[in-house]
């Protein structure tokens, strides 16, 4: 198989082919091993203090890269454009792309501070208390799941199965936290499920990711009701469970597209599609709990009194 | 193999890892985003053939298991790219002699590496891991991988030759 620039030895060449037996065998071995090792033991996985030393050291690394790569990916844009207006002077050329630049940038920065003050505005509504956070790194499709990296850890009070919202609602919930970054699974990944209320008829039902990568998926509600007939464009809310978690009550999740009843087992299942962008996410806020150590600014309570839901106690 | 060596090897693959979830991400074709984790491992085994291949293959798997924000059952990566630098090795005597041997391996390698990760999630059953899901995702990873080794291989093969000027043959 491989041609080699050196005299042929029969001896050599069936050692080498040897050891690359041993090498491949002793691979496929090593990582099966480790396979069965995180997928039989769930939580307490002896694989997990490996995946909380690597968040250690990936965690800073993701948010540095996302800091430092902020006005770049938004420069793009505007060297694109550029191109294209080669045929004009260069003159007008040039200044159309510093203009550019700046309006691409500031628009970003517009479209943030917007976004974070909606996302303040969510806090002084509901009486949530959130930290804020950024996403800093997206799972591949290659993957097979929907799953995030925020720059909020342990130290600003991020734990796991949090809820994380966006200004327009349910992101997702935090699976596990490093001390300075969390890994969030989104609402739309296939492992997701997420109690959930219509809005109209406080019907309950169980909302499932459809895991569709990319663009935003829908979610599924099963209504645990069969007789309740989910109109599309009703709200759904989270439903919430004691302790608010690993979802606290009362956030909005999206509106019914479209519903249907089917015969066999009993069931309704709505179509959902979520308030959040789960493909374009940027500011998040981690629903954090009262017992909260405060090195993040957090986001003020406003009258928690008039909160028709104060949900997250 | 020296410290030094390891360290360095180690540190590029801290970097590739970081830049394939962080910064790639921008540039995701229906949320694919090239596997520059493979790529260098396949530049890894083309420089020093199947054995150093496999073993890299393996370490940078874990790493792209373990890193944020991956989730599931570690070690899948593991075992795809492990697999994925030992082919990569075995073709490395037609792929040292032209490019488009090089783009060919680089495709097998892609295809392998995807579709065993897509299988050991179908053992696991992961849900999000369907038949008609993976059909969709395999052929834009494979293209996306294939797209951009003309950038990513030839850097690697020359670091992994830096790193080793006389490499054992093995």
């Amino acid at each position: 198989m491989s041609a080699r620039p050196r005299p042929w030895s029969p001896g050599r060449e069936r050692d080498a082919a040897r050891r690359a037996r041993t090498a491949v065998a002793l691979t496929v071995l090593t990582s099966v091993t480790v396979m069965t090792l995180d997928a039989g033991t769930g939580e307490d996985s002896p694989v997990e203090p490996a995946r909380s030393a690597a968040s250690q050291v990936f965690g800073p690394l993701e948010s540095g890269l996302s800091t430092l790569s902020a006005p770049v990916v938004t420069g793009v844009d505007a060297l694109v454009n550029v191109r294209r207006l080669k045929s004009d002077n260069t003159r007008l050329e040039r200044e159309v792309a510093t203009l550019r630049t700046e309006l691409a940038r500031s628009e970003v920065d517009r479209n943030r501070l917007a976004q974070y003050d909606a996302l303040a505005a969510v806090s002084e509504g509901s009486g949530f208390r959130l930290v804020p956070a950024r996403v800093v790194a997206v799972g591949p499709a290659q993957a097979f799941a929907r799953t995030v990296t925020i720059d909020a850890g342990t130290t600003d009070g991020v734990r796991p199965d949090l809820t994380v919202v966006e200004s327009g609602g349910l992101v997702g919930r935090v699976l596990r936290a490093g001390a300075h970054t969390a890994t969030v699974l989104l609402a739309v990944d296939a492992e997701s499920v997420v109690g959930g209320r219509l809005a109209e008829s406080m019907e309950l039902g169980y909302l499932r990711g459809s895991g569709d990568l990319g663009g935003d998926g829908l979610l599924h509600m099963n209504v645990v009701d069969p007789t309740v007939d989910p109109e599309p464009g009703d709200a759904v809310v989270t439903w919430g469970s004691r302790g608010g978690g690993p979802y606290v009550a009362g956030v909005p999740i999206g509106t019914v597209v479209d519903a249907r009843a089917s015969a066999g087992d009993q069931s309704v299942t709505a179509r959902v599609e979520p308030f959040a962008d789960m493909s374009a996410l940027d500011f998040v806020g981690v629903v954090v709990g009262p017992q909260r150590q405060k090195q993040r600014s957090e986001l003020s309570r406003v009258a928690p009194a008039d909160a028709t839901d104060p949900g997250g106690r | 193999m020296g410290l030094l060596r390891s360290s360095a090897v180690g540190v590029l693959l801290v970097v590739t890892v970081t830049v394939q979830v962080g910064l790639f991400t921008h540039l995701s074709i229906a949320g694919v985003v090239p596997d520059l984790a493979l790529l260098v491992v396949v530049a890894a085994a083309l420089v020093r053939g199947p054995v150093y291949g496999t073993v890299l293959g393996l370490v940078a798997g874990l790493l792209v298991d373990l890193a944020p924000p991956a989730d599931g059952v570690a070690g899948r990566w593991a075992l795809a790219l492990a697999v994925a630098g030992w082919l990569a090795g075995l073709a490395r005597g037609e792929a040292r002699q032209s490019a488009v041997a090089t783009v060919v391996t680089v495709a097998v390698s892609s295809f392998a590496a995807t579709s065993l990760y897509a299988m050991s999630g179908l053992v696991l059953r992961d849900p999000g891991v369907t038949v008609g899901r993976v059909i969709e995702v395999l052929p834009v990873a494979v293209l996306y991988d294939v797209a951009v080794t003309p950038l990513v291989v030839p850097l690697a093969v020359l670091a992994f030759r830096r790193l080793d000027p006389a490499p054992i043959r093995w």
